[in-house]
């Protein structure tokens, strides 16, 4: 999240450069992509908050009060889509742009004309899903599952949504194929797999991922599309087709898709904690293998989204099985994260104050989510808002802290300038606090009967509905504070050191900060490669 | 140097391209898996079918009495009434059966309907057997029309013992593409 002055001054020596917008629309250095990717990514933050507040606004006291159902249904919809393809993935890819090339010690990403194009489509992509709230019959309210056949009663949004994901899809395919391609034959002589950084690690997973589950998603909503404008009956009971085939496909998708949402999340937990518990990380190699095994059991776990459509019990067993096992790896994790913590010196800079607040509550949403793998009690709180609260705790206080705990990590070596400390520990407990506030009594509605997806709600759910909306309020604006520190570390404030940190390590810290505009244009000599021990 | 990485990259980009058209192609691909999985299991309440022969050649189990309940419903905004004339029947697995329903158009308009059948427990949708039925083809009902409608079936004698009652339910759908307001 630096700008244009951070490192203009670095880039005289190489090459054509074009001033102004011409710069940014044309570049293929993977700093520049990284930045746009992170500012797309804030203000879609911004954009897909703003939904939320008018969902708990809502949400504030029963009965209608602020907007007509089907606008909120538009809400939970476009919320979803929004923070999803528009926040935290790209903010991801952004990570990954500015940080792999530098720790793996590569001038730039592999294929730097397909990295501009694959960041240039998500504009265009937002335009056409946003630009649906001005059509007739407004912005998708089915869900952002899309399930037919209520997706298929969307207005005219409804070819747009397909092509908005459509276009998503392609963004980040791209940017997958990219990044596999960079670590695989860009890395620095000396640079082995297994002393790679776990970012970099959790990131290449996240990239088959992708490119695995992606166009799994692309071919449901094509079969959407042509179920409603060309004949065809995929899901189409009258047709001999199955709606329930799409809940099938889409989560096939879906899952790894969580997936996609918060490993890189874990790598950058496994860069934050060694550093500012000034201990290497415990288990490297097991972080490594629990991140494949992850993976690997999120293509198998699919039907766990949807026990209640009439499964038989063979296949609820097995889905609860392969489920509940991926506890297992999780756990691991966890576990290598707090030893790495044990007897070692911990100082709480905000980074590190984010990472650890992550930890704990992403394992506060993994047990909700053990709870709701176990098929009989999921009858009970599918569709409730015990989910909302599980999945709020594993991406807001999961992907969304780890986001943010990785933008105060390398924001100064970025910019170049230290962050303001006392304000971002304002953002932190101000974020922390309300981030519980609002989600936690989210689990008492939802064990009570509370549906989601609803505008209205029956009057013994008053109480914590508005705790829940205070907290929501008290967050929503506490990310204001995040802007701040942000826009005062890119202006200026106190120099930062090359290594910033005492405890970092790794190749990007031996670069100057700010880094120059191309970076390790010979590779890094093999002896500063330290490996991902550290 | 950079030439022979710059050609790495781009093999590379290609082999993961196509691995992205190739799961583009799975995606389709689990459409017919789906179905032919659910066959072979009889999951998703899909019922079997078999020739009138085949019927006539299997044994009656006189011992044991299974109920078949009808179940009937119109789909989407279909403008018919749609009925099975008993609501349930008593039969020995491996005999013949039939049943009539009655499908009324209360369109001022022909229109085409398609039906699809399910039985529950989806477990045993594999021993329900038909070998007629007016789900095997589209039913067009004039303006007005009433029309009986028979399916005959079997109970395959080897359905779980613990088995005591099948649904058999029908949705009738209209097919868009054949009515003739359309």
């Amino acid at each position: 999240m630096s700008d244009a002055a951070a490192h203009g001054e670095h880039d005289e020596h190489h090459g054509y450069h074009p001033g102004g917008m011409k710069r940014w629309l044309f570049t293929t250095n993977h700093k520049d992509i990284g930045t746009m990717y992170l500012i797309f990514a804030l203000i879609m933050f911004f954009i897909g908050g703003a939904m939320a507040m008018v969902i708990r606004l809502e949400l504030f006291q029963p009965g209608l009060q602020f907007v007509e159902p089907q606008f909120f249904n538009s809400m939970t919809t476009m919320h979803a889509l929004v923070m999803i393809f528009g926040a935290v993935m790209p903010a991801w890819t952004g990570f990954a742009n500015w940080l792999i090339p530098m720790m793996i010690g590569a001038p730039d990403m592999a294929l730097p004309r397909l990295n501009n194009w694959s960041f240039w489509i998500l504009p265009f992509a937002f335009t056409l899903l946003l630009g649906t709230f001005f059509m007739p019959g407004g912005a998708p309210a089915g869900g952002w599952t899309m399930y037919p056949p209520l997706v298929l009663q969307t207005g005219d949004a409804f070819p747009f949504l397909i092509f908005a994901v459509h276009f998503m899809g392609a963004s980040s395919i791209a940017g997958a194929i990219n990044i596999i391609a960079t670590v695989f034959n860009m890395r620095a002589p000396g640079m082995t797999l297994m002393k790679l950084p776990l970012f970099v690690w959790t990131w290449i997973i996240t990239a088959f991922l992708l490119i695995a589950s992606i166009p799994v998603l692309a071919g449901a909503v094509t079969m959407l599309l042509t179920d409603k404008f060309f004949g065809t009956a995929f899901f189409a009971a009258s047709g001999g087709g199955d709606p329930v085939m799409f809940q099938h496909i889409f989560w096939f998708f879906g899952h790894p898709e969580v997936y996609i949402l918060i490993l890189p999340a874990f790598g950058i937990a496994s860069a934050i904690i060694p550093t500012f518990a000034r201990k290497p990380l415990f288990g490297y190699a097991s972080m490594v293998y629990a991140t494949g095994a992850i993976a690997f059991l999120s293509f198998i776990v699919w039907a766990h989204h949807m026990f209640t459509v009439g499964m038989p019990l063979a296949g609820e067993l097995f889905f609860m099985y392969t489920t509940v096992l991926i506890a297992v790896p999780t756990g691991v994790k966890v576990f290598n994260w707090c030893a790495t913590l044990w007897q070692s010196s911990i100082t709480f800079e905000v980074p590190m104050l984010f990472s650890l607040a992550f930890v704990i509550l992403f394992t506060i949403g993994g047990f909700s989510g053990l709870m709701l793998g176990i098929t009989p009690v999921d009858f009970q709180y599918h569709d409730t808002y015990f989910v909302v609260a599980h999945f709020h705790y594993v991406l807001v206080t999961g992907a969304i802290f780890s986001i943010i705990s990785a933008t105060y990590f390398w924001l100064p070596k970025w910019t170049g300038h230290m962050y303001d400390e006392t304000l971002g520990k304002w953002h932190f407990w101000l974020s922390t606090i309300s981030v519980n506030v609002l989600f936690f009594p989210q689990h008492f509605l939802g064990l009570a009967g509370m549906p989601r997806r609803i505008p209205d709600y029956a009057v013994q759910f008053a109480d914590f509905n508005m705790v829940s909306s205070i907290g929501g309020f008290v967050f929503g604006f506490s990310q204001i504070l995040f802007v701040m520190v942000i826009w005062k570390c890119v202006k200026g404030g106190e120099k930062a050191t090359d290594r910033v940190w005492e405890g970092a390590h790794g190749l990007e810290w031996t670069l100057p900060s700010p880094p120059p505009y191309h970076s390790f244009t010979t590779p890094p000599a093999p002896a500063s490669i330290e490996g991902g021990m550290r | 140097m950079r030439g022979s990485i710059d050609q790495a990259n781009k093999r590379l980009g290609y082999k993961l391209l196509a691995v992205t058209l190739a799961m583009f192609g799975f995606g389709y691909a689990l459409v017919p898996l789906y179905s032919v999985f659910c066959e072979l299991t009889g999951l998703n309440g899909k019922t079997g079918r078999i020739s009138a022969e085949t019927a006539a050649s299997e044994t009656i189990d006189q011992n044991r009495s299974v109920t078949v309940e009808f179940v009937t419903s119109i789909g989407g905004s279909l403008p018919w009434k749609f009925k099975a004339k008993v609501a349930k029947i008593s039969v020995h697995p491996g005999a013949a059966t039939e049943a009539t329903f009655v499908a009324v158009n209360e369109a001022s308009f022909p229109i085409v309907g398609r039906a699809v059948p399910s039985v529950a427990p989806n477990s045993a949708a594999r021993y329900f057997n038909k070998t007629e039925c007016f789900c095997f083809t589209e039913q067009k009902l004039a303006a007005g029309e009433t029309k009986d409608m028979v399916v005959r079936f079997v109970v395959d004698p080897r359905l779980p013992a613990d088995v005591r009652t099948l649904t058999l339910a029908y949705t009738f759908f209209e097919a868009p593409e054949l009515s003739a307001n359309n």
